[in-house]
C-alpha cells in the first residue's frame, strides 16, 4: 500500500475528531457539578432530574409519534418513488419527478420550512384544512423531506440488484404487482428497513422545519433542546444526549446484526439452490 | 447491465392487466378505467401518482407560493401579507377585471441594504471554506478505508456513518462545552501554557467552521468512498511499474478518477451549508453573518413573511446552479449503472 503511515494517521485522526466530542458529552453527563465542564465527582442526578422534566418528556413523546408516522408514510411513498426511478424506465414527467426527489436532499432547511409553512397557510385559506398548525403539519413536512432519503436508498439498492429474478417471474406470467410483492420486496427489504430508520432519525432530529410548521402547544424534542442550549451548556441536556446516543447505537447495532444474518441466510439459500439445481 | 428481456415498462403504462381480464362492475366503472388507462393513470401510473402528487403539492407548489409572497407587502393581519390578485368590479358588481399588484420593494431592500448582500457573500464564503475542510479531512479517510482489506471496509464505514445517526443538534451542542471559555479545549491548551484560560473559540467564525465540518463530514466521505472503492487498483500498479512516484500517481490517476465523488460530496456539503441556521446560531458570534440566520430572524423576530420569502428566493437563485449540477451528477451515477 502507498504511504500507509500517512493514511492511517489521517483515518485515526478523523475517527478521533468524530468521536471525542460525543465521548466527552457522555463522560460529563455523569458529572456532579452544575458547571458542566468542571469535574467534581460522579453522579447520576441529572438523569433523575431529566425524568421529572414534564415539558421535555411530552416533547419527546410528540417527537416519537411524529417520527413513527412520518417515517412509515415516507417509507411507502419513497419506496414507490425509488421503484419508479429504478424500474419504470422513461415515463411522462420523469425529469421533474427525479428533480423533486433529489432536490430535498440538499435544500437548505430554512427554505423547505418556510415554503411548507406558506403552503399550509394557503391551503387553510382555500379549504379550511389544516385547521391551525401542529402535529399534522409537522408530520406532513417530515414525510416530505424524509421521502427523498428513502427513495435514494431504495433506488440504489434496486439499481445494484440482479433483475433476472424479476424477469423470470414476468416471463412465467406473474403480473407486475405480484412480481413486486413476491420477488422485489423481500430482496430490497433491508434497504426499506434502513430507509425507515433513516427517515425516523431525520424526523426526530429536525429542528428548523418543525419550528416553521409547528403551532402553539406542539413542541418537539429538538425545539426544547434548542431553547435550553441557546443559553449555554446544561447538565440535563448532556444526560439526554447520552440516552439518545446509547439508544441510537443499540438500534443500529441490532439492525445491522439482523441484516447481516439475513444476508448470510440469503447467500446460503442461493448457494444451496445452485447446488441443488 | 442489459435491460433486454425485461419488457420496457414505459410502454406498458396503460396496460397493467392482460386482455380479457374482467374488471367486473358496471359499464361506468369500465368506462372510467378505460379513461384512466388512456391517460396513463392505471396500474403503474396510479401507483406512481401518489408520491408524484404529494411532491407536487408539498415540494413544488410551496416554492411557487414563496415566490408569490415575496412580491407582497407585510401587514398586521392573519396571514401577515397582502394579496397580489384582486378582482375589481364597478359599483353595480359587473365588468370585473383582475388587478395584480407586484411589490418589488422586498427585492430592492435586499439589494440596497448591506446586511443582506454581506450575509449572502459571507454564507457563500463560509460554506466554501467548510467544504474545503471537509474535503481535506474526508478524502484521506475515504481513501484509507477504500484501501483497507474488503472485510474491514464495512465496519470502518459504519464508524463514519454512526455519528450521523445520533442527533445533529446534540453533536453541535457537544462542541459548546469543548470550545467555550474555561471549556475542555481551553483547559488543555492553557495547561500546556499555550493560551491563557480566558481564551475562547466559541462564538466565532472558527467555531462555525469546526461545527459545519464536524456535522457534514459523513456526507463528504460517503460519495468519496463510493468512487474510490471502485477505482481500478491495477492502474496504480502499472504507474508504479513504469517508474511513477506514489504522489505523482495519486495526482495523475487517483485524483482525476475520483472527481465525481469529490463533486458530489462537495455539493452535498456546500449547498445545505450555505443556508445553515443551527450551527451559526449556536456556535457563531454576533458578527457571524449567515443568510439562514437572517431569514430565520426576518420570519420569527420581525414577523416579516414577504421579506423572508424574498430572502429565500434570492438564496435559491444562488443555489440553482449547484443544485442542477448535483442532480446531473446524481442522475449520471444511476444511469451509468442501469445502462
Amino acid at each position: 500500500m502507498r504511504r500507509p503511515g500517512f493514511l492511517s494517521w489521517a483515518l485515526w485522526f478523523g475517527y478521533a475528531f468524530l468521536y471525542v466530542p460525543i465521548a466527552l458529552l457522555i463522560v460529563y453527563s455523569f458529572n456532579e457539578n452544575r458547571l458542566v465542564t468542571v469535574w467534581s465527582g460522579f453522579s447520576v442526578k441529572w438523569y433523575g432530574e431529566l425524568l421529572e422534566n414534564e415539558q421535555l418528556l411530552s416533547a419527546a413523546r410528540l417527537s416519537l409519534e411524529v417520527g413513527a408516522i412520518s417515517a412509515t408514510v415516507s417509507t411507502v411513498l419513497g419506496t414507490i418513488a425509488g421503484l419508479a426511478l429504478a424500474r419504470f424506465g422513461r415515463f411522462r414527467g420523469r425529469t421533474l419527478f427525479g428533480g423533486m426527489i433529489t432536490a430535498p436532499l440538499v435544500m437548505p432547511e430554512v427554505i423547505t420550512g418556510l415554503s411548507l409553512l406558506l403552503v399550509f397557510v394557503a391551503l387553510e385559506g382555500l379549504t379550511g384544512w389544516p385547521d391551525g398548525r401542529g402535529m399534522t403539519t409537522i408530520t406532513i413536512a417530515h414525510t416530505t423531506f424524509t421521502m427523498a432519503y428513502v427513495a435514494v436508498v431504495v433506488q440504489s439498492r434496486l439499481v445494484s440488484m440482479d433483475e433476472s429474478l424479476e424477469e423470470a417471474a414476468m416471463d412465467l406470467g406473474a403480473r407486475p404487482a405480484k412480481v413486486f410483492f413476491v420477488i422485489t420486496l423481500p430482496i430490497i427489504s433491508p434497504a426499506i428497513v434502513s430507509g425507515w430508520l433513516l427517515a425516523f432519525t431525520l424526523s426526530l432530529d429536525d429542528l428548523v422545519i418543525a419550528s416553521f410548521v409547528s403551532g402553539p402547544g406542539s413542541t418537539t424534542l429538538p425545539m426544547v433542546i434548542f431553547s435550553s442550549v441557546r443559553f449555554g451548556v446544561s447538565p440535563q441536556v448532556n444526560a439526554l444526549a447520552t440516552i439518545i446516543v446509547l439508544l441510537v447505537s443499540a438500534g443500529i447495532f441490532v439492525a445491522s446484526v439482523l441484516m447481516t444474518r439475513q444476508e448470510r441466510q440469503r447467500v446460503r439459500d442461493e448457494q444451496m439452490a445452485q447446488q441443488g439445481g | 447491465m442489459s435491460r433486454k428481456g425485461f419488457i420496457p415498462l414505459g410502454n406498458r403504462m396503460g396496460e397493467g392487466r392482460p386482455p380479457g381480464f374482467d374488471i367486473g362492475g358496471t359499464a361506468v366503472v369500465q368506462w372510467a378505467v378505460a379513461r384512466l388507462r388512456r391517460i396513463g393513470l392505471w396500474g403503474r401510473g396510479l401507483v406512481l401518482a401518489v408520491p408524484y402528487v404529494w411532491l407536487l403539492l408539498f415540494f413544488l407548489i410551496p416554492f411557487l407560493i414563496v415566490f408569490k409572497i415575496s412580491f407582497s407587502e407585510a401587514v398586521l393581519a392573519q396571514p401577515p401579507f397582502t394579496g397580489l390578485f384582486e378582482w375589481l368590479t364597478d359599483d353595480s358588481g359587473e365588468g370585473g377585471k383582475l388587478q395584480i399588484i407586484l411589490n418589488l420593494g422586498n427585492y430592492i431592500r435586499l439589494w440596497s441594504d448591506d446586511l443582506y448582500v454581506l450575509a449572502y457573500l459571507s454564507s457563500l464564503k463560509m460554506a466554501a471554506i467548510s467544504t474545503l475542510l471537509c474535503l481535506l479531512v474526508g478524502y484521506p479517510m475515504a481513501y484509507a478505508i477504500a484501501l483497507a482489506p474488503p472485510a474491514r471496509r464495512g465496519p470502518l464505514m459504519m464508524l463514519v456513518i454512526l455519528p450521523f445517526w445520533t442527533s445533529f443538534l446534540i453533536r453541535v451542542y457537544a462542541w459548546i462545552g469543548i470550545l467555550k471559555a474555561n471549556g475542555i479545549l481551553t483547559g488543555i491548551l492553557s495547561s500546556l501554557g499555550l493560551v491563557d484560560e480566558h481564551f475562547e473559540i466559541l462564538y466565532s467564525d472558527t467555531a462555525v467552521y469546526i461545527g459545519i465540518t464536524y456535522t457534514y463530514l459523513p456526507f463528504m466521505i460517503l460519495p468519496l468512498y463510493a468512487t474510490l472503492e471502485k477505482l481500478d487498483r491495477t492502474l496504480l500498479e502499472a504507474a508504479a511499474d513504469l517508474g511513477c512516484r506514489p504522489w505523482e500517481a495519486f495526482l495523475k490517476i487517483t485524483l482525476p478518477l475520483s472527481m465525481p465523488g469529490i463533486i458530489a460530496g462537495s455539493l452535498l456539503v456546500f449547498i445545505p451549508a450555505v443556508g445553515e441556521f443551527v450551527i451559526p446560531e449556536l456556535l457563531g458570534g454576533p458578527d457571524t453573518l449567515m443568510i439562514g440566520k437572517v431569514l430565520w430572524n426576518e420570519f420569527f423576530s420581525n414577523r416579516d413573511w414577504p421579506v423572508a420569502s424574498a430572502v429565500a428566493i434570492a438564496l435559491l437563485a444562488f443555489l440553482v446552479v449547484p443544485i442542477m449540477i448535483f442532480q446531473y451528477v446524481q442522475g449520471k451515477g444511476h444511469d451509468g449503472e442501469v445502462r
